[in-house]
């Protein structure tokens, strides 16, 4: 779809949309870059064409970090900077291996969670998290 | 910009409460830097027609520290970069003084942010809608370690920096603040230590990770032709630079490189100067991964090459290079926004009031604040009257 045929902002629709299991993130068809998190213009160039497009979502993890938790407060958790193969970057996490497994390059899958109601975006480690 | 350079002077300079000081609100504290740093310039709060000021809660800060204070100012700056403000507060400051807007500029900052616990709770549970990032927190990151942990595992993963060498930045904070009365943390602290901590965000260990603390910086900036009035040593501010590239850690260009960059890059032109000219070096140490980021974007040293810059000593006193003096964030304070303490320091040693810390003949000094998660950067070049 495009923006024109929105009737709430941007992060409004990219989270229902998520919460339906869909992901999408935007393309600026003026300066030809994918943009996300999703903006109402263009932060390399500015325009305001910016259409939805549905990433093919492989990635790979650019930075990683582990945050320890107690097991009482959910345990330890993955929190990594994935790259699309799109060229932009997101916070999420890796979720189907152990946090202290997952490594810089290690290529993802993205996935869809929706938690009551409310849909987010993480990564399965592909090959089983194998480099 | 270089027409302005060296053409303020900071004549007033104090710190208030720095550890533990319960029992005292933020303004307070700030209230009795600014009082200690004003009779330091041999000045009178009433001489005062400039504030600059920033809190992490009060979003409308100026107002109520004028209210407190009792001023009427003719020049105001509320600019809230996160920790680097203080510093990002001297480039306009300059401007409005060199213009006559004001003759004297108060950049005051107080924080109990240790042993406050009034309301402690809410603000924390009320962060995430003042302040969205609706792309960050449902991943649940322990803010701010998190951000710069990721930093930190990028620059292990391009550069090969050790936790070693991470380590060996807390080690020669420790080792500074071993030789300053005013440091909240004066123990031995060796590598071996620092590995041994408890982990918080991989790979950083809680000994990786800035002290809470209390306390409060205070400085008076004025004309550089009015400083010969003050009793003490003026410092010139010789260059400033403040810039952001990014709020949120996922959102940085790339995440080993700051926006101290194009910060350092103008402070350094503005004064004329370059990293080798430069005598004493403070930069915001919020994580250890910020001092070998902030030499290496400042220009210390090579992209990628910070590790190897401040391993085995080589910041520590007596190294090659005396970085973060007063023992940093790591061990001397940290409440909350650490900048005006960078500032504090460097000025402390260009006047030569270091005491045991003392750099031998320190003429030349660079104070760096950062702010948010990497996000906002300022540099200051500061000098002795021989530097202007």
């Amino acid at each position: 779809m495009t923006p024109t045929t929105q009737t709430a902002g941007v992060l409004a629709h990219h989270q229902s949309e998520l919460n339906a299991g869909r992901w999408f993130i935007q393309l600026c068809t003026a300066c030809n870059r994918s943009v996300y998190f999703p903006r109402e213009l263009c932060p390399h160039c500015g325009s305001t064409a910016l259409q939805w497009q549905t990433p093919n979502g492989l990635g790979t993890v650019y930075a990683v970090t582990t945050v320890r938790r107690k097991p009482a407060d959910g345990g330890d958790l993955n929190v990594s900077i994935v790259e699309l193969d799109e060229g932009v970057r997101l916070m999420s996490r890796v979720d189907n291996v152990p946090p202290a497994a997952v490594r810089i390059g290690q290529r993802v899958q993205a996935r869809v969670i929706v938690n009551e109601g409310k849909g987010i975006v993480v990564f399965d480690a592909l090959n089983g998290g194998a480099p | 910009m270089k027409s302005l350079r060296g053409s303020a002077a900071i004549v007033g300079a104090a710190t208030f409460g720095c550890g533990e000081a319960p029992g005292f609100t933020d303004m307070e504290l700030l209230a009795r830097a600014a009082h200690a740093a004003v009779a330091d310039a041999g000045l009178t709060m009433h001489d005062i027609d400039g504030i600059a000021t920033a809190s992490v809660s009060a979003v409308m800060w100026p107002m109520p520290v004028i209210e407190y204070l009792g001023l009427k100012p003719t020049y105001i700056d509320g600019t809230m970069l996160g920790g680097s403000s203080f510093i990002a507060h001297l480039l306009p400051a300059m401007q409005a003084l060199h213009f006559g807007q004001c003759k004297a500029v108060l950049v005051c900052y107080g924080s109990v942010q240790k042993s406050s616990t009034f309301g402690r709770k809410e603000i924390v549970s009320l962060r995430p809608f003042l302040d969205p990032q609706p792309f960050e927190y449902p991943y649940q990151p322990a803010m701010p370690v998190s951000a710069y942990a990721l930093a930190a595992s990028r620059h292990m993963h391009e550069f090969g920096t050790t936790r070693e060498q991470l380590a060996d930045v807390a080690v020669a904070a420790r080792a500074w603040a071993q030789l300053n009365p005013e440091a909240y943390q004066r123990g031995a602290l060796s590598r071996a230590d620092v590995l041994a901590a408890r982990m918080v965000s991989d790979p950083l260990s809680v000994r990786d990770c800035c002290l809470v603390t209390d306390g409060a910086g205070a400085f008076v900036l004025t004309r550089a032709d009015l400083a010969g009035r003050s009793p003490k040593k003026p410092v010139y501010v010789l260059g400033n630079g403040t810039a952001v590239w990014n709020r949120q850690i996922s959102s940085m260009h790339e995440l080993t490189v700051t926006a101290a960059k194009q910060s350092g890059a103008e402070a350094f032109a503005m004064a004329g100067l370059a990293p080798k000219d430069i005598d004493v070096v403070q930069l915001y140490d919020a994580f250890t991964i910020n001092t070998i980021l902030f030499l290496e974007d400042l220009g210390f040293c090579a992209k990628g090459e910070g590790g190897a810059f401040v391993a085995e000593g080589a910041i520590a006193p007596g190294g090659r290079l005396p970085v973060n003096t007063n023992g940093g964030g790591l061990s001397c304070v940290h409440p909350g926004m650490y900048g005006i303490f960078a500032l504090i320091e460097a000025v402390r040693q260009l006047r030569g009031e270091g005491g045991t810390r003392q750099v031998a003949g320190a003429r030349t000094a660079i104070a760096h604040g950062n702010g948010g998660m990497l996000s906002s950067q300022s540099t200051a070049v500061l000098g002795t009257a021989e530097t202007v």
